[in-house]
């Protein structure tokens, strides 16, 4: 084992900066130049200032803004440094509890009486999902209707706009960016 | 492979499987064999036996406290021990049968004298005194008193002893048929024996040794497959162990139920190592010998029994085991000019006074096709011209007429010598029978050549099946012979063998067996003479032949007391079988292990996790009940396996892919199925004993 | 279950399929120091790389030699990686200014065992932890290296059974050279690239903080994520750049990146399957292990698939709706993403599991029990299914090693496999590493379910050591069952509510990621050596054949087998009663 000594510690040493420097450095350099937006995080920008990441999910709680899934990110939800899901597991009393209060909820606000769609209840895997089902955005359709006083079928064209359908026309599933959804609201539908 | 099958069937010493005498000794000896220390040589039992050790002390403690449910505990501890035992008697059951061998075989060995010849004056010693070089007479019905080759004298001698065979065998100085074995007995006549071995090293010693199972090591797939099983009984355990606090976490987070006993939790231990395997493993291996024994074949080690399976390439001699012994003329084949009953008749002539098989054919066939009557020899007042090594020709002078035959090459020498003419058709025809694989047999009558008699080897009937059999068995056939090239091809295209060593020496043999075994094969043989020697002790399986040489005999690792070279088909597939039935009987044992855990998890959890109770599919009535049932199960089965594993599961001569389908079929499938309506039927009769 | 889930799954495994055979010869190629169209740029610097190490790559090693030369690299990068750890407060591309403070000595020994081994198991939260550099120089170099050490493993196991009458089984120091220089570090940069114009990010800046339309504050982690994402996935390495790993948008921003993240995973393992058959010269022998584990596969989607599209009875309850429509995925949503849905969810858990990867998508500790059961029990059938670069193939061949040996046996002849017969030494190896493996699994499992501390303690200040649970009931054990196995497998998935990053779980599941790496492959490499020693018997009518649907159905039989009997009783008290509850 001693014989092999040198060459584990010269082999180390030669691959880390091969392969810990040399490699991210060179990718980030690339990155940087053919993909800058991607790259640097897909900040959504308005008026000149980021208000956050295409991809990264934020808390929306106004009743004039759609809202995201619940989120186990941080004790607040959407903690872009804690990404994380619940981790409750299916039996989990607890869980039980949560999607109880967050089902009466949302029913409550959008005045559904109908089944609500899964992801309007659970949480994400990342904490940080940015984005909804399509049904989940039309059901809380009329809520921000009424409180931006528009028609409900406005909104829900908005939604319909703001759906990315699968891609290639298979792969994942059919979904809506909130905060691309909500700055879209905010440009077409001011508040007054 | 039919021929095989049946082979296997009738052995020639076969007992009753349950033989009473053998199965009485045998339960005595399943009490002997629970000595911890014999039993520690087998793993699985041996942690069942610790196990049933562990729960005869936790019984009596519950007996001792007064506890309620020991009556639980105690029957699981009986059939714990009962485990053990069953174990125990099969592999008492498959040594008694050697055993019962050996006790006869011992018989033959009670003192005898010998008479030493010390200076050429005869001393009267006991036969335990010889060395190595002694020098004994033998005259009629004297034992002969140790191993030995003959160096004076020809006598017939009865090894039934041995062989089992009443009929005499004679036995002579020199040649190939110089050994005589101790024990056996002179009838008529006398012969001079140099004693070849030192007392407790004869071969009756070896044998005896060898049927009872004293020199028994454990063959290197035997010993693989205890480690395999052994290692399953390892992870078994820790399955076992580990449920202890996985059951504490279970039973404090539901607030229900207890933590299986350490009684229970010992029952499922044993339950799912393979204790059928585990306890069966032994048997099968001394079976297998002894079936091998039951075709009077004495394999020197399990481990030829076992290479016997595996071999890839049979080298087989032509005359005896493919051909009868002898060629036989098949055909007169005239020259121009002469007619067949010319011919026919000048070849019966020559042939009248020879006694060879050969001369013999030549006879009849004249006779048969011909209608040519065997003539008295003393009425024709004639001189018979006997073979001679010079001439290579025989025949006869009468009456003016000077027949000869012999070999194409020497009667032409004769023909032309007498000045007469050696027609070139004869040359001819000599040539045809002979790319054919015939001997030609020229005939010529005062310096003129009459024609050829066509001499033939004959191939033993059924030979083409069993060989295909081989192949399908993936098992290549190599005639040996000493004939030529073109005779040897012929025969080999008859016989359907592979392959074929034309002309071969004992030092080509030598080669080929090498030869093959640098590409990876097997190499299986069988030889009697001394010549024979080398190849034997360099193939992997060398059956030398009981009429053969000491040589021959100590070269090979099995001897062949019938000296029937076709035997060795039927050794491989002994040796497969052997192999086959471990194979089949550990996927047994593992495979029953689903039902077990159908029956035990659900009767150990139902109170901490009551929806547990669906997975108790066979709907076993209680949880004690279950666990008793499966453990009741468990032990019976060895004993509903020692036969198969006495007799070997029925070989197939299949392809492997068949055969592995059929077996994964009948052991696999079949070894996850049958415990549910097992364990089923014991707990039905559990509940209606009132026993749990 | 909707028929486009079934598509993509579809989808997935023709593309698996279609790359075994061009990257497997290419593999074969590499590894035997053939010329590839790759030689001429990477050929200068692979002779640099043993010049500057001072190795032979011609010098052939003896197994001994070839297994204290993987252990020496693995000790001294192991090393260096904990002092990478410690000293982060004092190197470089640290703008987030993390220190030792965030990394406990119980916690750095743990993640260097971790990404030494494989097994990218994390403790810790990533993006409150570890600095630029540790997750560059430390972290991605370990993906690239242990996945080429088990990439060199299998090739010499194969080398055992290729060879014949030979000692020696390879050099390890140009086949981990080769595997990094030839085929990890060129398909890693195509690959981040890729990722990168999908969105994931690849920067040295510090954390982002924005203000968000309704006027909070969000502070949006940074940091180099593609290039460590890419040989993350490829090496089936599985440690996220963020605690939330491919669930994470800035991981695996798209469905897009999510079906390329799974394809990575198995690309690698599939291929390998194909260099064996060709090593070995016979592609039918690849083919067939390649079908075995599709099995295996197959079987584990359409399980996890159907289990989580059922959803669970609370959502029942509550009147949510786990039909998938056009418009929602349905199912059992919690802990997945909305862009993933239930089948691409179940699709990505499946495969990280049937490979040593360990990188999630979605959250098991939140699957069905029968959904989570699926993942937990891939690690425990040992990751043989296409498994961890170089790892499944080994493991694979391990198990094909037993069930050769129960086949031989029932066609009455020593046991031979691609000509070598299986003998004392094969298989009292084989049954050693399933052995450690089981033992590593039961042991500490048990241990953790009852071991009590005191609340406070050093080893667990939580108390006993089932406080670390966020879930009660059979699912609690469910998840100390998970991540011992998931770290004796290598894996590094975890159900994610156990709070590991204690010194006792430090320790332990550390202890269980060496003894899992290290006692599977030193067994192995005993193997390939005897194996190369050994002469090869020529095939015949009597050998059982390896390469037909026979061979592949007794192979998955013995996989499946050997773990359900193995953890059925541990099974049985965690999801299995969970579902039944």
């Amino acid at each position: 084992m001693f014989s092999q000594l040198r060459p584990a510690v010269l082999i180390t040493i030669v691959m880390t900066v091969l392969t810990g420097l040399i490699y991210p450095l060179a990718i980030t350099g690339i990155a940087q130049v053919i993909f800058p937006y991607q790259a640097n995080g897909s900040l959504a920008v308005r008026n000149g200032t980021a208000v956050g990441s295409e991809l990264i999910g934020q808390a929306f709680t106004k009743p004039e803004y759609f809202h995201p899934r619940p989120s186990a990110a941080g004790p607040k939800g959407y903690d872009a440094t804690a990404s994380g899901g619940s981790n409750l597991g299916p039996t989990n009393p607890d869980l039980a509890k949560r999607i109880e209060k967050d089902a009466a909820e949302y029913r409550a606000e959008n005045g559904v009486t109908s089944g609500i769609p899964a992801d309007a209840v659970t949480t994400s895997g990342s904490g940080l999902d940015p984005d909804i089902s399509p049904a989940n955005a039309l059901l809380q359709a009329r809520r921000i209707a009424r409180a931006r006083q528009v028609a409900e079928t406005e909104i829900m064209a908005l939604v319909r706009k703001n759906t990315k359908g699968r891609e290639l026309g298979f792969m994942g599933e059919p979904r809506v960016n909130v905060l691309q959804l909500n700055i879209d609201l905010d440009l077409q539908y001011p508040m007054r | 492979m039919q021929q095989v099958a049946d082979a296997l069937k009738r052995g020639k010493r076969a007992r009753p499987l349950f033989d009473p005498p053998i199965v009485r000794r045998a339960l005595i000896d399943s009490f002997a064999k629970l000595n911890p220390r014999t039993l520690a040589k087998n793993p699985v039992m041996f942690v069942v036996e610790v196990g049933a050790a562990l729960t005869t002390v936790l019984l009596f403690q519950s007996i001792a406290a007064h506890r309620p449910g020991w009556g639980f505990d105690f029957q699981i501890t009986l059939w714990l021990w009962f485990t053990v035992l069953f174990a125990n008697f099969a592999e008492a059951m498959a040594e008694g049968r050697g055993k019962a061998q050996a006790d006869s075989l011992r018989k033959a060995k009670t003192e005898t004298f010998a008479k030493k010849l010390v200076n050429g004056k005869i001393e009267i010693v006991p036969a335990s005194s010889l060395r190595k070089g002694d020098i004994c007479l033998c005259e009629p019905n004297d034992l002969i008193p140790g191993d030995g080759e003959v160096i004076d004298g020809i006598a017939s001698v009865d090894e039934s002893v041995i062989t089992g065979e009443s009929a005499p065998v004679i036995r002579e100085s020199g040649g190939d048929r110089s050994a005589v074995t101790g024990g056996t007995k002179v009838l008529s006549d006398w012969i001079k024996i140099q004693i070849t071995s030192n007392p407790g090293e004869t071969f009756l010693d070896r044998m005896i040794a060898l049927v009872e199972g004293a020199q028994r090591q454990k063959t290197p797939n035997e010993i693989a497959l205890n480690i395999m099983i052994a290692g399953l009984t390892l992870i078994f355990l820790l399955a076992c162990v580990t449920l202890a606090p996985f059951a504490q976490y279970a039973v404090v987070s539901a607030g229900a139920g207890k933590v299986p006993g350490l009684v229970v939790l010992v029952a499922l231990l044993v339950c799912l190592i393979p204790t059928t395997i585990g306890g069966l493993l032994s048997a099968i291996g001394i079976a297998g010998m002894d079936r091998v024994m039951q075709h009077n074949v004495l394999a020197m080690s399990g481990k030829a029994v076992e290479a016997a399976g595996d071999v890839n390439t049979l080298l087989l001699d032509k005359t005896g085991t493919i051909t009868l012994g002898n060629r036989q003329a098949v055909a007169f084949l005239p020259a121009e000019g002469v007619t067949a009953e010319e011919l026919a008749d000048a070849a019966q002539f020559s042939s009248l006074a020879d006694e060879t098989p050969e001369g013999r054919s030549i006879v009849v066939l004249a006779k048969e096709k011909y209608g040519l009557r065997g003539r008295e020899i003393s009425a024709l007042e004639a001189e018979f011209i006997p073979f001679s090594a010079q001439t290579r020709m025989s025949g006869v002078n009468m009456h003016g007429r000077a027949i000869r035959k012999g070999a194409t090459e020497s009667i032409k020498r004769y023909v032309l010598q007498s000045g007469g003419v050696f027609s070139q058709a004869v040359s001819e025809i000599s040539d045809r029978i002979s790319r054919d694989g015939g001997t030609p047999l020229a005939v010529a009558e005062n310096g003129r050549a009459l024609g050829v008699i066509h001499l033939k080897d004959v191939v033993k009937g059924g030979m083409r099946q069993r060989f295909d059999q081989m192949r399908t068995m993936g098992i290549r056939t190599v005639m040996i012979t000493g004939d030529n090239p073109l005779t040897a091809a012929a025969i080999a295209r008859e016989a359907g063998v592979d392959d074929f060593l034309a002309q071969a020496t004992p030092r080509d043999k030598l080669d080929l067996i090498r030869r093959e075994q640098a590409s990876g094969r097997l190499v299986a043989m069988t030889g009697d003479g001394t010549n024979d020697a080398p190849a034997l002790a360099q193939a992997d399986v060398g059956v030398a032949m009981n009429t053969g040489t000491m040589a021959a005999k100590e070269a090979g690792n099995m001897v062949d007391l019938d000296s029937n070279p076709t035997k060795l088909i039927e050794v491989v597939a002994i040796g497969k079988q052997l192999l086959i039935t471990r194979g089949a009987l550990t996927t047994f044992s593992i495979a029953n292990d689903v039902a077990k855990y159908f029956a035990i998890i659900p009767a150990m959890f139902t109170i901490t996790y009551p929806p547990l109770a669906k997975l108790n599919i066979m709907r076993l009535h209680s949880p004690e009940s279950a666990i008793l049932a499966a453990v009741i199960f468990n032990a019976l089965i060895i004993i509903a396996l020692v036969p198969l594993a006495l007799r070997g599961v029925k070989y197939r001569p299949l392809s492997a892919g068949a055969l592995l389908r059929r077996n994964l079929l009948v052991y696999g499938l079949g070894g996850i199925i049958a415990p549910f309506p097992g364990i089923w039927v014991v707990d039905r009769v559990l509940g209606i004993l009132h026993l749990a | 279950m909707t028929s486009n889930g079934w598509f993509q799954i579809a989808f997935f495994f023709v593309l698996i399929v279609a790359s075994a055979k061009p990257l497997g010869s290419f593999i074969a190629n590499v590894i035997e120091g053939r010329k590839t169209f790759l030689s001429p740029i990477l050929g200068p610097l692979e002779r640099l790389v043993y010049k500057l190490c001072g190795i032979d790559p011609a010098q052939e090693q003896r197994w001994t030699q070839y297994t204290a030369a993987l252990l020496a690299f693995s000790a001294f990068s192991c090393i260096l990686l904990y002092a990478l750890q410690r000293l982060q407060g004092f190197l470089p591309f640290n703008p987030q200014h993390y220190g030792a403070g965030s990394v406990s000595p119980d916690l750095a020994f743990n993640t260097s065992a971790s990404f030494g081994t494989n097994t990218n198991w994390q403790s810790y939260t990533p993006e409150t932890t570890l600095s630029y550099l540790v997750q560059m120089a430390g972290l991605t170099v370990h993906n690239f290296l242990s996945a080429a050490a088990g990439l060199a493993i299998a090739i010499a196991l194969v080398r055992g059974f290729a060879r014949q009458s030979i000692k020696t089984i390879g050099n390890f120091w140009a086949d981990l050279t080769r595997s990094t220089l030839y085929i990890l570090m060129p398909m890693s940069l195509i690959a981040a690239i890729f990722l990168c114009s999908q969105g994931v990010i690849q920067n040295l800046h510090p954390y982002t903080v924005v203000t968000t339309l309704e006027g909070a504050k969000q502070i949006i982690a940074q940091g180099p994520v593609a290039s460590q994402e890419a040989v993350k996935m490829l090496g089936t390495n599985g440690g996220g750049f963020f605690n939330a790993n491919s669930a994470h948008p800035f991981e695996n921003p798209t469905p897009l990146s999510n079906m390329f993240e799974m394809f990575l995973i198995f690309l690698i393992p599939g291929a390998l399957t194909y260099t064996f058959g060709k090593m070995v010269r016979d592609t039918r022998q690849g083919w067939a292990m390649f079908a075995a584990m599709s099995l295996l596969w197959l079987a584990g989607v359409v399980t996890a698939y159907h289990y989580e599209q059922n959803g669970t009875p609370i959502l029942a309850r509550n009147g949510i709706a786990v039909q998938a429509s056009a418009t929602q995925p349905g199912g059992n949503m919690e802990g997945k993403e909305t862009r993933f849905g239930i089948a691409d969810s179940a699709l990505f858990a499946t495969v990280t599991t049937d490979a040593s990867c360990g990188a999630v998508n979605s959250m098991h500790d939140s699957f069905t029990p029968l959904g989570g059961l699926v993942p937990l029990f891939n690690i425990q059938l040992g990751e043989v299914v296409f498994g961890g670069v170089g790892a499944g193939l080994y493991g694979m061949l391990m198990f094909a090693i037993l069930a050769v040996f129960i086949a031989g046996l029932m066609v009455g002849r020593t046991p031979e496999y691609l000509g070598k017969k299986i003998e004392q030494k094969e298989v009292k190896m084989a049954m050693l590493s399933l052995l450690i493996l089981a033992a590593c699994i039961l042991l500490f499992a048990g241990a953790s379910s009852v071991i009590p501390f005191d609340k406070g303690s050093y080893w667990n200040p939580p108390g006993p050591a089932t406080a670390n649970l966020t879930n009660p009931g059979p699912h609690g054990f469910s998840e100390i069952l998970y991540a011992y196995t998931s770290g004796t497998g290598n894996n590094g998935s975890a159900f994610g509510g156990l709070n590991p990053n204690t010194p006792w779980y430090n320790l332990t599941i550390g202890v269980v990621m060496l003894f899992g790496r290290f006692f599977m492959i030193i067994p192995l490499l005993a193997v390939a050596g005897s194996l190369a020693d050994k002469k090869q018997v020529p095939v015949s009518a009597g050998t059982f054949p390896t390469h037909g649907p026979l061979f592949v159905a007794l192979l998955t039989g013995v996989v499946i087998v050997v773990g359900a009997l193995t953890y059925f009783p541990a099974l049985s008290l965690g999801p299995l009663i969970e579902h039944l509850l």
